[in-house]
């Protein structure tokens, strides 16, 4: 034991998540940058679509859960923020942004979808498909209706481009690209690409994106590694910039048409400007200005809002590089982003049984935690006198991604839920054996749940479900009851995407992505009072046992604490708000993803982000910009004076990252997740290999 | 550049000059809070960039506030003083100002000064100083008297100077001004009698002043307009005597000569005051922003509504009364650029403000100064071109018209004085233009080649190819070769059809007519001294690290070896005499290129002078390859890369040349066997890459901590 401070046994489930049939890295396939919201859509392999907030710290504010049939192979905003995809299925699917489903799916008839496009009046939306017809539908205020097929061509449309007026087309297919005139639905020109690459024929040549400039010059990127500038009026190929050996896979045009962001196989960004001739002359020309290597592997999707470059692809991670000369001041939003982990928790634990549930996209996994008997000081790693077990795999039936998982702080119940159905498992533990057994007949009103959580003594079950509406359900032995539903504000359909319970069991908060907290006196059945609104969305929520304070952290990186009881922000908060945070605690790029607290030491509160995590000692002064906020722990050989000059009430540790989970267990047990990145890099393809010595 | 942004108003209360109108304007501890005391009863805390009152204070009816409101930065209190002699002390949270702390004074207090780092220092009229705390700690304390009978303080300000405070006051009696310096770290006061200088008759209207090192600059704003600075070192030889300090000249007329009222002046920062004022006596009144390095204006703002004559300057915001509001004109000066001069000359002319027309002529204001110069300043006029005084800078048309028809002599006397003016922003044009004037009597009168003129033009800096398009081709027709060499060097954008046919006279020039004229020989010596006898061994050292045994590297090192000693030498020593390799190396191997277009013109060089050009290269090489670092000596060398490429550039543009001449036949096989080697260590490195790989991935097995581990975590 040691002399100060408590001793915490941690158990750290490393990489637990790898395991034997782990499907493999899911990659990034399209974004849309939206101008107006300033939000990014993201949409991944397995059809997850994403909604980052780029003005709320980039915060992943909304998903929509993945579907096995459902690849996304277009993603794009239309007219009052209006989201869409199309995928190989064939289907264009609408996006209802504030009850987090989909609204509608519809059939193109032209087999998988390639490319989507919306017109720049943002009323009309085009797509290619498969079987070389690119369809226009117009946009209706609830739904999308078929207009006309442009001319047919030989095979399928990878890329549309409209013209900034609206009245032609530019379509990317293999070998050639086509302009269209939207009014007659004919081609006007057919643009032949080069197949050769570096002298050598290649057997096609795929364009892979094309930008219609309102000059009327059509840039395009293709497979062989070719960035072309065609003037459509002609038909005829104005310049060639070879840029890579591999595949050029993306393109996206600045608004202003003065830059452009290619992404390349190779995972290089080039950005293109349009530069002047000579100093004072009006003769511009496209250069190609920086080259930024952010991935290891196909860029598959760009995007450039009016201060940056966004990329994504194949090796998950999301970048978003600003461009520092638009960037008007240099200050922490001017750095470079990188985005990798999802902005929400995957893992819960059962305290009481030592288990963590793992959620994966089609599958959940049961972990009990080793243990020991040993004893080591700081720093050590004990033996192990008995090995983490896994218990339970469990398939989820249909094609749907996982949403949301629970499993109950006393480990008898699992709950988790799809798109369309929930699920509600009891478990018994018999010695070594375990068994499973599944709830039948939910209620019908349980079908899709954002959030699920148990109550501390595992009788309650509280369900978030879009529409805005919070289930309770009483829990009985291998049965249930359902209690009561608290229905959402009136008008209001936002739908609650974050819980939290007191460990009393008498006060339950629930948040949506803008709205405040709401938090209901469960005793009562009723809406005890609603946290004020706050600009930035709520990342992490708990309730301290014994005072009942709701402690919320937003994007923003600012933390509140809030007493229920009383109905106001508690004095700690106030102080911390009339000093406001480190600067390099504001600063920090991921959000906080979970909060809990000590059993015994009601004056902290321990909360982690992808690359820290924090005890908040609100006994002790907090830092001022002047103080250093990652205070390694002083040296056990100072003494007590300095030890105490030095503390603040921010005691981080970075130990443990890129951090997943992390959650107490008990008095002197910490559970810490980790995911390192080079398992996610290990199951990703090999990337385009290049040498580095000799020629 | 200097510059004025929106402004803004931000009291919503009218204020009137005079008594009743504002007493200042104060830093708060929290930065964009600033403490506004209104003349009489109020004083109010603004959030300057919301634009609104966070606070507001007030005295009892029948007091009155005498001195603004400061704030102490090391407790974050607000202190006031009311009826000359009682302070008042109180924070945020308190609402009456009768019911906060209180202290009665037995002097009449002057001024409150607080800065950061210090705690606020109280100036009584008497001239006396106090600390606050030692104030509060006995507050009937005797004061005693500094100042004589009818002195009377003008203008009070405090510095941070090596973290101890700085107090300045000024007085005055009878017409005559007194500068009383303060300081803290040795205690000590000195006085010194401010010397008008030539302009008796004016009087002192305002005060600013700005401190370094060892000086504070006091700058006073006259009643004839004008701006003069006076040093006044912080620690005098001499504390006890009365010192006199001389004033001089730093800006002319700034305002219009006996304004009648409303003329201000503060320090914005090194080079930049602002003044507040009427330019021109009719005008109306202006904020002005002054250059005082350079003697220009910045910027102005018109304030048609008039001013008080008061003007304050905190963190980026400049304060003052226009009409009966108080003001806020958030001030910035971000670092010039070249393309941030030549843009803001577009938009500089926003509607609605105009600038001030007229500029001052720097030269004659240098002229008064000089009878009361002091070391600082006369350090200043030496940094300036050495020019005669009284020569009016010629005009650039007059130049043109002497370029016409004058003889070389009098092109370059007139040249010299125009050089020696002031740069103007499109200086560099005009220097272009007077080149291509030049040019054009070359061509029309051949004879006519002013070349010491030309060298004094190209080395302006400014020049490029493309402003003077003409320039290098004529110095090609005249082999100039020094003229070349310094057009190699200064311009960014030669084509490279010239910088071949640069290179192509350095090669075919004959040593005779180099050792003639006169070129930059900059760091060549050192590197012609031959290159010691042991590449032999190096090679052998190279070999080392791969197959030995290839039969062709071999025989080649054979034959190499097989011949005569002399033929060893000739490789190793410089094969150029030193005046051409400074050519080659210090004007050609530096300058810009692009393979694509230099290839073609690298094949019109006959073949002697690529071998020559390809053995000074390797020369060059083998140089390099004498130090670990891979550098030659001196100051600026080509470096190994630029060496490469062009050896690469040669071969590849003469490949079927060279090797049929029997001379270059030594050099090829070095060169081949240079190559060999490199592409054995490639080959090497390739495979060092995938051994690393694998100690790369054991090591991380190593690391790689379990699947699940359970560790002791010590949590503070």
């Amino acid at each position: 034991a040691s002399t100060s401070g408590a001793e915490h046994a941690s158990a750290r489930a490393r990489g637990a998540a790898v395991e034997r049939d782990e499907p493999p890295a899911i990659g990034i396939r399209c974004v849309a940058y939206n101008n107006q919201s300033n939000r990014l859509a993201v949409s991944r392999t397995d059809g997850t679509v994403e909604i980052y907030n780029l003005s709320a710290n980039y915060f992943q504010e909304k998903f929509f859960p993945g579907h096995e049939s459902r690849a996304t192979e277009a993603l794009c905003w239309a007219k009052g923020q209006r989201l869409f995809s199309g995928g190989l299925n064939g289907e264009i699917i609408e996006y209802d942004l504030q009850a987090l489903n989909i609204k509608y799916a519809m059939d193109a008839f032209g087999g998988p979808i390639w490319s989507m496009a919306v017109s720049p009046c943002g009323s009309q939306l085009l797509v290619g498909c498969e079987d070389g017809s690119v369809k226009l539908f117009q946009i209706t205020p609830d739904k999308i209706q078929f207009e006309r097929n442009f001319d047919r061509q030989k095979s399928r449309i990878l890329s549309l481009s409209w013209h900034p007026s609206g009245t032609h087309i530019a379509a990317g297919s293999i070998d050639y690209i086509s302009v269209f005139d939207v009014k007659s639905g004919s081609a006007v020109h057919k643009m032949l690409v080069d197949r050769q690459y570096m002298g050598v024929s290649k057997r096609k040549c795929i364009i892979w994106g094309v930008a219609f400039l309102s000059d009327g010059t059509v840039i395009s990127v293709d497979s062989a590694g070719k960035v072309q500038f065609w003037d459509s009026a002609t038909g005829t190929l104005v310049k060639n910039h070879l840029i890579a050996n591999a595949d050029v896979q993306s393109i996206a045009v600045s608004d202003q048409e003065d830059s452009f962001v290619v992404g390349t196989a190779e995972g290089t960004v080039f950005h293109f400007q349009l530069v002047s001739v000579t100093s004072n002359s009006s003769e511009k020309q496209w250069v190609r200005t920086k080259p930024f290597q952010h991935h290891t592997h196909d860029v598959r999707a760009v995007a450039h809002s009016p201060t940056a470059l966004i990329s994504g692809g194949t090796d998950t991670h999301l970048v978003i590089r600003p461009l520092m000369e638009k960037v008007e001041v240099k200050n922490y939003d001017a750095a470079l982003r990188k985005i990798t982990f999802p902005h929400r928790r995957l893992i819960s634990c059962s305290k009481k049984r030592h288990l963590l549930l793992f959620q994966f996209a089609h599958h959940l996994e049961l972990w009990r935690l080793g243990s020991t008997v040993a004893t080591g000081k700081n720093g050590d790693t004990l033996p192990l006198s008995k090995d983490a077990d896994h218990l339970l795999h469990l398939k989820t039936k249909g094609p749907e991604n996982i949403i949301c998982s629970c499993i109950s702080p006393c480990g008898s119940w699992i709950a988790y839920s799809t798109t369309s159905r929930f699920f509600l498992y009891r478990l018994n533990y018999e010695h070594d054996n375990i068994s499973l057994q599944r709830v039948s007949k939910m209620p019908a009103f349980l079908r899709s749940a954002l959030q699920i959580l148990f109550s501390e003594d595992s009788t309650k079950l509280f369900v978030a479900s879009n529409q805005g509406s919070l289930h309770i359900i009483r829990l009985l032995e291998g049965s249930f009851k359902h209690l009561h539903t608290f229905q959402p504000q009136s008008g209001t359909v936002e739908s609650m995407c974050l819980l939290a319970v007191s460990p009393d069991g008498n006060w339950l908060a629930a948040s949506g992505t803008s709205a405040g907290v709401h938090v209901y006196n469960i005793k009562h059945l009723k809406l005890h009072c609603t946290v004020p609104a706050y600009n930035f969305p709520v990342t992490a929520l708990a309730i301290a046992p014994s005072t009942n304070n709701l402690v919320i952290a937003h994007s923003d990186q600012q933390v509140f604490e809030y007493s229920i009881p009383d109905k106001q922000y508690t004095e700690w908060s106030r102080t911390i708000q009339k000093q406001g945070f480190h600067y390099l605690w504001l600063q920090r790029d991921t959000p906080i993803t979970h909060i809990s607290f000590h059993p015994k030491r009601p004056m902290h509160i321990l909360l982690h982000d992808a690359y820290m995590f924090c005890i908040i000692d609100k006994s002790l002064p907090l830092p001022n910009d002047k103080t250093l906020l990652y205070n390694p722990l002083p040296p056990t050989n100072e003494s007590d004076v300095i030890r105490r000059r030095t503390a603040h009430a921010f005691k981080i540790s970075k130990i443990y990252k890129p951090l997943l989970f992390m959650d107490l267990l008990d008095e002197r047990t910490l559970v810490a997740v980790e995911r390192p990145l080079d398992d996610i890099i290990a199951q990703l393809p090999p990337p385009i290999k290049k040498k580095k010595f000799g020629t | 550049m200097a510059a004025l942004e929106e402004e803004f108003t931000l009291s919503t209360v009218p204020l009137g000059a005079g008594p009743n109108g504002l007493l200042g304007v104060e830093q708060s501890d929290k930065t964009d809070q600033f403490l506004v005391t209104h003349g009489g009863r109020t004083v109010i805390l603004y959030k300057v960039s919301d634009q609104k009152p966070l606070g507001s204070w007030s005295v009892k009816q029948g007091q009155i506030i005498t001195c603004p409101a400061v704030c102490n930065f090391q407790t974050g209190e607000f202190i006031v003083v009311h009826d000359n002699k009682v302070l008042r002390i109180w924070n945020t949270e308190n609402v009456n100002l009768d019911k906060v702390f209180k202290a009665t004074l037995s002097a009449e207090i002057y001024r409150i000064h607080s800065i950061q780092g210090t705690e606020p220092l109280v100036l009584f009229k008497e001239g006396a100083v106090r600390g606050l705390e030692a104030l509060l700690a006995e507050p009937q304390q005797k004061i005693e008297t500094v100042v004589s009978d009818d002195e009377v303080i003008k203008w009070t300000k405090v510095f941070m100077v090596f973290r101890h405070p700085v107090l300045i006051f000024i007085t005055e009696k009878h017409g005559n001004h007194f500068a009383y310096i303060q300081t803290f770290s040795s205690r000590t006061l000195s006085k010194y009698t401010l010397f008008h200088g030539q302009e008796e008759k004016s009087v002192i209207q305002n005060f600013t002043a700005s401190v370094d090192r060892k000086f504070i600059s006091l700058m006073s704003l006259s009643s004839d307009g004008c701006v003069y600075e006076t040093l006044i070192p912080i620690h005098p030889r001499d504390p006890d005597e009365n010192q006199r300090v001389v004033r001089s000249l730093l800006l002319k007329t700034v305002v219009a000569g006996n304004a009648p009222s409303g003329v201000a002046l503060t320090v914005l920062d090194q080079d930049h005051v602002a003044v507040l004022g009427p330019p021109l006596p009719a005008s109306k009144e202006c904020l002005s922003i002054w250059n005082t390095k350079f003697q220009t204006l910045q910027t102005s703002r018109e304030l048609p509504q008039g001013t008080s004559g008061q003007l304050w300057y905190f963190g980026e915001n400049l304060f003052m009364l226009h009409g009966k509001f108080l003001t806020v004109i958030p001030y910035k000066c971000e670092v010039s650029s070249l393309a941030g001069a030549l843009g803001k000359l577009k938009h500089s002319q926003d509607p609605g403000t105009h600038t001030v027309p007229h500029f001052v002529n720097w030269e004659t204001s240098r002229g008064y100064g000089f009878g009361s110069q002091n070391s600082e300043q006369s350090k200043r006029i030496l940094r300036r071109r050495k020019i005669e005084v009284n020569v009016p800078p010629p005009a650039f048309e007059q130049l043109l018209s002497t370029i016409k028809k004058d003889s070389e002599k009098d092109i370059e006397v007139e040249l010299c004085k125009f050089l020696a003016v002031k740069r103007t922003p499109d200086f560099h044009a005009i220097v272009g233009d007077i080149v291509l004037e030049l040019l054009g009597r070359h061509t029309t009168e051949p004879s006519f080649y002013p070349r010491n003129s030309l060298m004094q033009l190209i080395q302006t800096h400014v020049l490029s190819y493309s402003l003077c398009p003409g320039l290098m081709e004529a110095a090609l027709e005249k082999t100039d070769v020094q003229m070349l060499q310094l057009c190699l060097q200064q311009f960014p954008d030669i084509p490279e059809s010239i910088t071949c046919a640069c290179l192509k006279i350095f090669l075919s020039i004959s040593d005779d007519s180099l050792q003639e004229t006169e070129i930059n020989m900059e760091s060549v010596s050192d590197c012609s001294d031959p290159v010691q006898e042991k590449m032999d061994e190096q090679t052998e050292i190279l070999q080392n690290g791969f197959n030995a045994d290839e039969q062709n590297c071999d025989s080649c090192d054979r034959k190499l070896n097989q011949k005569p000693q002399d033929a060893a030498e000739e490789t190793t020593s410089c094969p150029v005499v030193p005046k051409r390799a400074a050519l080659l190396r210090n004007a050609i191997l530096h300058s810009a290129y692009s393979e694509m277009f230099l290839l073609p013109h690298l094949k019109d060089i006959p073949a002697q002078h690529v071998t020559l050009f390809l053995q000074y290269l390797y020369f060059l090489y083998l140089k390099c390859s004498e130090n670990a670092t891979m550098t030659l000596p001196g100051l600026h060398p080509p470096t190994l890369n630029q060496i490469m490429d062009w050896i690469c550039l040669l071969l590849d543009a003469n490949f079927t040349v060279v090797v049929m001449i029997p001379e270059a036949k030594r050099l090829l096989l070095s060169l081949y066997k240079f190559v060999k080697s490199q592409i054995c260590i490639c080959s090497e490195l390739n495979k060092i890459e995938v051994s690393f790989r694998e100690l790369q991935k054991l090591n991380q097995e190593k690391n790689n901590r379990e699947l699940y581990s359970i560790e002791v975590l010590e949590l503070f």
